[in-house]
């Protein structure tokens, strides 16, 4: 198990103390510098490591970064604490993308990254929970995290707790029955304290969702399963925040966040063989320069 | 002819249920998570004690698996029961990734396994859990032989803290294992013996405590063991068996291809001396049509069956 970096972890402090003093147009400066900070920290990762899910990393960024630094009840030194809000990151292949937002978040060295999927570390092509502190259960095979959420958002209810369940889904992994077996239970019990964020990218590991088994209208299907719905775009960081902290009714919640893949790198946006392509030392080179902007 | 099996016999689900309802009240962790098994599972008292409690996610096995997961991960000691076809086999993966990869301490109770919904058919078999779930690392697999024992299970799981499949057997058995209690990853002797060896799980101990007793009329002595724990197995009493006996016959209620049979097959062949076997069970092939008792005798898993085996081992060896 990898432990906290106290130094990132008190920035980190520092970075949401500032967030939550700061007005609407700071705030949305602050996550977007801070996700393409990620993005970039990412792209050396998956450079380094000569694999990754380049395209899907750079799409949940924002999302993972405004939950991280504006909205997420947690502690990096004390990963463990019950209480914690949990945010499980379904869709497990772009773990590239939760390990660069940890590791700013101090939940562990930023050193360890250089690690990336290497022979015995911690940081696997897809999520572990026993070795890397953050990670709420281990994922990657698709349409996994929703049931677990559900466990953990009822888990909550029983034990009286305020603590909020976010679950990170691809679209494409919507395709698996498993995540409707859970969005009904969700329903059923009007689980007010989850959130599911349907990172729609609109492509998955082969051709466009809408392509291979559509999905929409996806508002309507999780209507129809007792959620409320909001839709969004997925890279706008207030409208993400907003989202993520609205008052609730009486249901649970799915966030359409409206993304592209590869966002922010030009040569990448929505397109399809960027979802695991390897970038090149140039192509790094010319993204960072596109992301520093 | 095999006389008849002891007299009174069990329906280990009670056991189970009366158990899990003393732990409920002792342990307000525990929980119940299932899929439109009230009655089957025999949770109706536990429904009534512990409303809350009681999670019935309908017929979504995923996603019972997945939310017993999520129950684990935050402090509760979720039991989650199904029929064992269903609960192992469309969760198979939810029960690879979320409970023993993630080391989640579910308990996964699969009720009414190996051929207990005899005329259901093999849709409804759980003769294949033993194979699938012991090739999954960090997960035990662990079949009570008797009401006592599966109460001792039950209690053991709660507070095991670590993945756990429980098969809860629905035919009705005799009380076999007497007031030895169930310890994890330990064989029990229910019977020595110095001839031939069976090791037996489940349904079979007490036909292979049957079979012992009419050996020995035949002057064949037979060792019985209890292998409640079939994952980790414990090598061992297999190992101690080889020395100690000339042969070893396994029965189970499950396929012999990659269940209790093959586990002690792989332990037999890795030693210098391995000792002849014989593996009792289902041999890659869907049942008729037909009653538990009926199927049983069908698949030669009877006390006579096991009782041929033991003699012709002791007699091909001599």
């Amino acid at each position: 198990m990898l432990v906290a970096d106290p130094r990132t972890a008190a920035a980190w402090r520092r970075f949401r103390q500032e967030f939550a003093d700061a007005g609407p147009e700071r705030r949305r400066e602050m996550l977007r510098e801070r996700a393409n900070q990620s993005r970039t920290t990412d792209l050396h990762m998956i450079g380094r490591a000569g694999l990754g899910h380049v395209g899907g990393d750079m799409s949940v960024l924002d999302i993972l970064t405004t939950l991280f630094f504006g909205v997420l009840r947690v502690d990096p030194e004390k990963p463990d604490w019950a209480d914690r809000d949990r945010l499980v990151l379904s869709k497990g292949h772009t773990a590239g993308a939760l390990y660069a937002t940890l590791a700013a978040s101090g939940f562990f060295a930023e050193a360890e990254l250089e690690t990336f999927a290497g022979p015995l570390s911690a940081l696997n092509g897809h999520p572990n929970r026993v070795k890397v502190p953050g990670v709420e259960t281990n994922t990657g095979p698709l349409g996994h995290g929703l049931p677990v959420s559900v466990g953990m958002a009822v888990a909550a209810k029983l034990s009286s707790s305020s603590r909020h369940v976010y679950v990170v889904l691809g679209d494409g992994e919507l395709q698996e029955g498993s995540n409707w077996e859970a969005a009904m239970t969700a329903g059923h019990r009007r689980l007010d304290n989850l959130t599911a964020i349907v990172d729609r990218n609109r492509l998955q590991q082969g051709a466009r969702t809408e392509e291979t088994n559509t999905l929409d209208p996806l508002d309507d299907k999780f209507r129809a399963f007792g959620w409320d719905v909001l839709e969004i775009d997925g890279h706008d960081h207030l409208s993400l925040y907003d989202a993520f902290t609205a008052a609730r009714g009486e249901r649970p919640t799915c966030v359409i966040a409206n993304t592209t893949k590869g966002r922010g790198v030009s040569f990448m946006e929505d397109r399809v063989e960027w979802h695991h392509k390897v970038p090149s030392a140039e192509q790094i080179v010319t993204a960072a320069a596109e992301l520093a902007r | 002819m095999s006389a008849p099996v002891a007299t009174e016999t069990f329906d280990n689900r009670v056991a189970f249920a009366e158990e899990l309802i003393a732990l409920a009240r002792e342990d307000e962790r525990i929980v119940a998570v299932c899929n439109d098994s009230v009655g089957s599972s025999n949770l109706v008292q536990f429904q009534k004690e512990f409303p809350d409690r009681l999670i019935n996610v309908g017929i979504a096995e995923q996603d019972m698996v997945g939310v017993g997961a999520g129950l684990a991960l935050s402090g509760y000691v979720p039991f989650v029961c199904g029929a064992s076809p269903f609960l192992t086999g469309r969760a198979l993966e939810q029960i690879k990734a979320d409970v023993a990869y993630s080391q989640s301490p579910v308990v996964l109770c699969g009720m009414s396994p190996g051929m207990a919904y005899g005329e259901l058919g093999p849709t409804h078999h759980s003769i294949e859990d033993l194979s699938w779930l012991r090739a999954i690392a960090g997960l035990d697999v662990v079949v009570p032989a008797d009401p006592a024992e599966t109460r001792s299970a039950v209690r053991w799981a709660a507070h095991a803290a670590r993945p756990v499949f429980l098969r809860v057997g629905r035919f009705k058995v005799p009380a076999v294992t007497g007031d030895r209690p169930f310890t994890f990853g330990a064989a029990t002797t229910l019977r020595d013996g110095s001839d031939v060896t069976v090791v037996a799980a489940g349904t079979m101990v007490s036909r292979a405590l049957q079979a012992a007793e009419e050996a020995a009329e035949q002057g064949v002595s037979v060792r019985v063991l209890n292998m409640s724990t079939i994952a980790p197995l414990d090598e061992d009493a297999i190992r101690r068996a080889m020395a100690e006996t000339r042969g070893i016959v396994t029965a189970e209620e499950a396929t012999t291809t990659g269940g209790l049979g093959a586990a002690v097959a792989a332990v037999v062949v890795t030693e210098r001396a391995p000792v002849p076997m014989r593996l009792l069970g289902i041999h890659r092939e869907f049942a008729p049509t037909g009653t538990t008792a009926f199927l049983l005798e069908h698949f030669g898993l009877t006390a006579g069956d096991i009782r041929q085996a033991a003699i012709g081992l002791a007699r091909t060896d001599a």
